[in-house]
């Protein structure tokens, strides 16, 4: 046995993890460098879907850039559209009627649910529960034939229009979606039952990739993954905006800031999402869908287009060269997106443009406290990690 | 508190720095130097009536020929126990590109100045790892810089010519009937 003479030695391993990898949500790249099967060191690297959308949009209209902003979380592009066009009309100092609001209100929090599907489903397949996967994508695609019922897209809305939305919901859209806030709650009961006491699923996510309230808070976090620390923070209930404060929901709020506790509050999202759709439904006043007092920020109803001189007007300029009484300022306007806080910082210096437009995009803040999560665990649980901040690439690249 | 008595507050403390406040829309920006950003920002950190624990969002501007003073950092803040904001706003001139990194306050200002670097090319002193973020380590120039063009020139970046010519190169083992 001449072999056992030498010292035994170890080294550490670096692993490359993506951009091609299943399990990083999109083009999300980790270099892992391992001791064995414990993380040491782990840096992300972003920018693989770059298109320069903060740039682009300084050479467009403030309607122009609206269609950019569906291209940041694709998977919720309808709260994104409603982020953006509150920012706009805060700026230009506008607001939607009431039945746009509540018309927003609910595509915002169907587009919630439609996120949180895809987030349990992709977490859970990742975590190794493959049925999630197949069951929640059924939901899915309702919501996705309602949108495409609303407004003809499925993916890609835009929707909203700077000053309300662009057309009216029909009747038959709020019974089906009506139908379908009935049901989902027993369907949020399925998933749960699938994973919820799966011991499995219990040991991969109770206790790992624990972060506390205040270290929460010291990184940025927002949303779901904030919350899941403890942290009572939804811009919904602080700053109310649309219809958020005629409606009755709870915010749901974890308390040991692991994997599990927020998947917790995402499920318990569901729930109240699917509360705040109902109400609204209930709820919706009857009345005009574009704010009818600011013909030099929102484009005029078509047929007034085509029979009044004025209307004619307003339109050729709104469209050519954008709303040429944009005021001078800066305005930042946050909304609670599925991932968590979305804010556009909008500077105007008065022309048809916004002369920059600055996306706090949530994931992109997810993203960089990956290192924090994940040095100090096994290799096995920053799939977990990566799982459970929920983060869009299209959103963290921009 | 409300956002003019906050920045009241910070004229009052820092008397030298402060170089403007402005309000638009109900939303208060307080313009200050540059020199002693990090104390000003950990002031409002730890000052006990303001408490502004939450960064929420810190970005570069380039007021290109429209300011004496090229760039702007823009610190959005946030307390969560007292719920009010302030915008702080940096100036950085242009023949000198260097501010101080508030890392040490914010951990989250991490991947913001990053990409502040990449974008403007303002570089944070003081922050442990300043690479680029969004772009190739190898880009040239600092694309949300107004003189910098929106549209690309004729020819292909040079990281992506080297994958075309490799292609090239490999063609010689295409599968041939």
């Amino acid at each position: 046995m001449e072999g056992i003479e030498k010292p035994l030695e170890t080294q550490e391993i670096t692993l490359s993890m993506g951009p091609q990898h299943p399990s990083t949500h999109g083009v999300l790249r980790l270099v892992l460098q391992l001791d064995g099967e414990t993380v040491v060191k782990c840096t992300p690297y972003v920018g693989y879907l770059h298109r320069g959308i903060e740039k682009l949009a300084e050479g467009m209209t403030y309607m122009q850039a609206l269609p950019l902003t569906d291209r940041l979380d694709y998977i919720s592009s309808m709260a994104n559209n409603v982020g953006y066009c509150l920012a706009v009309e805060r700026l230009f100092g506008i607001e939607a009627p009431e039945r746009a609001k509540f018309i927003r209100t609910i595509v915002c929090e169907m587009t919630r649910i439609s996120s949180h599907i895809i987030w349990i489903a992709t977490h859970a397949l990742d975590l190794g529960a493959m049925t999630v996967f197949l069951y929640s994508f059924r939901e899915r695609e309702w919501l996705l034939d309602l949108f495409e019922k609303l407004c003809g897209a499925r993916l890609t809305v835009s929707y909203p229009r700077i000053g309300g939305v662009r057309n009216d919901v029909s009747q038959e859209f709020l019974d089906s979606l009506y139908k379908f806030t009935e049901e989902f709650p027993r369907r949020i009961e399925e998933y749960e039952t699938l994973i919820d006491q799966n011991r499995i699923w219990l040991k991969r996510t109770k206790g790992i990739g624990v972060i506390s309230a205040e270290e929460a808070i010291n990184w940025g976090l927002s949303g779901p993954t904030l919350r899941g620390s403890g942290v009572n923070y939804d811009i919904r209930k602080r700053f109310p905006y649309d219809a958020y404060d005629k409606v009755e929901f709870d915010v749901p709020i974890g308390k040991n800031g692991d994997v599990y506790d927020r998947y917790r509050c995402r499920m318990e999202e569901l729930r109240q999402s699917n509360r705040i759709i109902k109400q609204c439904i209930e709820k919706l006043p009857k009345g005009p869908i574009m704010a009818p007092d600011a013909p030099k920020f929102t484009l005029p109803p078509k047929d007034r287009v085509l029979a009044d001189m004025e209307s004619l007007i307003h339109h050729f300029v709104l469209i050519t060269k954008g709303p040429m009484a944009a005021p001078e300022g800066e305005i930042y306007v946050a909304t609670e997106v599925p991932k968590g806080e979305l804010g556009f910082y909008i500077v105007s210096d008065g022309t048809g443009k916004p002369y920059r437009m600055r996306v706090r995009a949530p994931s992109f803040v997810h993203a960089s406290v990956l290192p924090r999560l994940c040095e100090g665990g096994l290799v096995a649980d920053v799939i977990a990690n990566i799982g459970t901040i929920d983060i869009v690439l299209g959103e963290c690249d921009r | 508190m409300e956002p003019l008595e906050i920045a009241e507050k910070i004229k009052e403390r820092f008397p030298d720095e402060v170089i403007a406040i402005t309000e638009f829309r109900g939303q208060v920006s307080v313009t200050v130097k540059k020199e002693r950003i990090i104390e000003i920002c950990k002031w409002l950190h730890d000052e006990p009536v303001l408490y502004f624990d939450y960064l929420k969002d810190l970005c570069g501007v380039d007021y290109h020929g429209k300011k004496p003073v090229r760039f702007e950092v823009v610190y959005t803040l946030y307390s969560m126990k007292y719920e009010h904001m302030i915008r702080l706003k940096a100036e950085v001139p242009e023949d000198d590109p260097v501010i101080d990194s508030v890392i040490g306050i914010w951990r989250g200002a991490d991947w913001h100045e990053r990409e502040c670097y990449d974008m403007f090319g303002i570089e944070f002193r003081g922050h442990p790892d300043l690479r680029r973020i969004l772009l190739p380590e190898d880009w040239e120039g600092h694309p949300l810089r107004k003189d910098y063009p929106a549209a690309g020139p004729e020819q292909e970046w040079k990281g992506f010519q080297e994958v075309l010519e490799k292609a090239e190169r490999l063609k010689v083992y295409t599968w041939k009937e």
